[in-house]
């Protein structure tokens, strides 16, 4: 479903992603693991078109997003869930989670949707008229999510969904992931949580300063030396 | 008493072309933070266009107004789209010398024979002026309709951005352009329609003050666009609420002081606004309304 080739990202002259390869199948959750200044969010953005790319390519369905305007690729069926959450503050939960249906018409089956998201995230049907700035850091994670499935993406993008979140939330932001994945959207999950997101991943790579250096099922990973002792103290 | 309100309300009708002025560039600097230093110049455009439609078309005042500002929503977007779009990721200086650029270009292109000519021009009375004794006060007919239509295109402003898909697409730049990205807003497009609002709502008040006034040059927008700016600054930059709100208060305050009885205090007006402006940043320089906002983690 996407296939990354030989990616290279520079900001200015410092090259931050060194021709990365990987690719994600329909219906998998692949974690790519990496610790902080790795490349991780370097590569989301420039999947989804927010940074252009100095060499390689990027293949979903037919389309080369390299060349696509953001929209487009949102209209293609790929959504991000940003690091940190970027929530649009002064906009009502509601008003999130229609900007995350921006690009569809308003009908029974957006209704639908919104449903749908309100029965995973029964917490945004509560504060649905709630200024998404005074959400908990956890509530603003599940309305970063609920707001890029109002689009129902074929290939949901997560940045490190668990950053800054108590454990309890942690917990059930992965279980949701799995259910995600389950209902038939595919995932790519980025992650410094290695343990958590390679227990959940079908498949697994592991960046180090913008170069991938293993990869594996998530078993495999989980398993191996090098990941042990590099993200799961040993 | 009596001059109290009769210049409360000539302090509000001067007010609501500041405040639909100011609107304009509380709108442009909260998507894409330039002070449109060309907005006062959209004023004076709104002025000419409004005063072509009536002089040589013979249409209707409301008919003009409404036309000047389609067309003026549509000059906001040209000089968007040519002047600064391209200097966008640009440093902020460049775009707003850019932007003190294309206004001396308007300014200059307007005071050519070919196009208005510098000299003022009687602006048509296309409504006739009349006074209507409301209590104690009179009122002229031409502010009932400056006051009534600003309500009127403040309301409509309100609706737009509050409950409309564009509206909210332009909070969302606003507040996080990468992220409305994601969503797959056009951040162009929402950059462009908020330079058809606030040009048109511009040149609504250029074609008021046409009536109000009577008179209308290529220079007119100078003055009233620094005020409106100052408005803006003043009701906190970037909030809408706050554009209305500065411009009805530095309108007010003008009024009051031109018409104070203390002796040479008129020739002062513009200096006591500016001054005015002063003590409020510096006791909230985030403006009357401007939160200091922290970021949440
Ligand atoms: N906008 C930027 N400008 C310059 N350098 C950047 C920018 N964003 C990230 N970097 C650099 O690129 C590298 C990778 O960053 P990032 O993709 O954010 O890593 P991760 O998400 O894995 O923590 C880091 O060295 C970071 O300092
Ligand atoms: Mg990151």
């Amino acid at each position: 479903m996407l296939k990354v080739k030989d990616l290279t990202v520079k900001y200015g002259v410092i090259e931050a992603v060194h021709g990365v390869s990987f690719e994600v199948k329909k219906g998998e959750i692949v974690s790519l693991v990496g610790a902080n200044g790795a490349g991780k969010t370097t590569i989301l953005r420039t999947i989804s078109g927010l940074v252009r790319p100095a060499g390689g390519s990027i293949q979903f369905k037919e389309l080369e997003l390299t060349k696509t305007a953001p929209q487009k690729i949102v209209a293609a069926g790929l959504s991000q869930v940003p690091e940190g959450r970027h929530v649009f503050s002064g906009l009502s939960v509601m008003e999130n989670l229609e900007m995350g249906a921006f690009l569809k018409k308003k009908n029974q089956d957006s209704k639908r949707v919104l449903q749908e998201v309100f029965e995973r995230f029964p917490i945004l049907a509560d504060r649905k008229n709630q200024d998404a700035a005074t959400l908990s850091g956890g509530e603003q994670q599940m309305l970063a999510m609920g707001r890029a499935l109002m689009s129902e993406p074929d290939l949901l993008l997560l940045d490190e969904p668990s950053m800054g979140l108590a454990p309890i939330f942690i917990k059930e932001i992965f279980d949701i992931i799995q259910e995600i994945q389950k209902q038939g959207t595919t995932v790519l999950l980025i992650e410094q949580n290695a343990n958590m997101a390679l227990s959940i991943a079908d498949r697994g790579y592991v960046l180090e300063t913008g170069s991938l250096v293993l990869s594996g099922t998530g078993e495999e990973l989980l398993a191996s030396e090098e990941v042990r002792k590099a993200y799961l103290g040993g | 008493m009596e001059n109290i309100l009769q210049q409360l309300v000539n302090g509000l009708s001067l007010g609501s072309i500041y405040a639909l002025i100011a609107l304009g560039y509380t709108m442009v600097y909260g998507i894409i933070k330039l002070i449109n230093f060309a907005h006062g110049e959209i004023y004076m455009l709104g002025a000419f266009i409004g005063y072509v439609f009536i002089q040589y078309f013979h249409l209707p005042f409301f008919v003009a107004l409404v036309g000047a500002m389609i067309c003026c929503a549509g000059i906001g977007v040209l000089i968007e789209f040519l002047a600064y779009r391209p200097l966008r990721g640009s440093t902020r200086i460049a775009a707003l010398i850019t932007a003190i650029g294309v206004s001396f270009l308007i300014q200059n292109v307007m005071k050519l024979r070919f196009f208005a000519g510098a000299e003022p021009r009687a602006f048509p009375q296309a409504i006739e002026q009349k006074m209507i004794e409301v209590g104690p006060i009179m009122v002229s007919n031409i502010q009932l309709l400056i006051l009534g239509t600003t309500v009127v295109l403040m309301l409509g402003l309100q609706i737009i951005v509050m409950k409309t898909k564009m509206g909210k697409a332009m909070r969302a730049v606003s507040v996080d352009a990468d992220a409305a990205m994601l969503m797959g807003i056009s951040v162009n497009q929402t950059i462009s329609f908020t330079f058809a609002i606030g040009s048109a709502l511009a040149a609504a008040g250029g074609v008021m003050i046409g009536l109000y006034y009577n008179s209308i040059d290529p220079m007119m927008g100078v003055t009233p666009g620094l005020k409106a700016f100052v408005a803006a600054v003043f009701g906190g930059i970037g909030l809408i609420p706050g554009a209305a709100l500065g411009g009805f208060s530095i309108g007010l305050i003008e009024t009051f002081v031109s018409a104070s009885s203390i002796e040479g205090l008129s020739a002062y007006k513009d200096a006591i606004v500016y001054f005015i402006l002063i003590i409020v940043l510096l006791i909230k320089p985030t403006g009357l309304l401007g939160k200091n906002t922290k970021e949440k983690v």
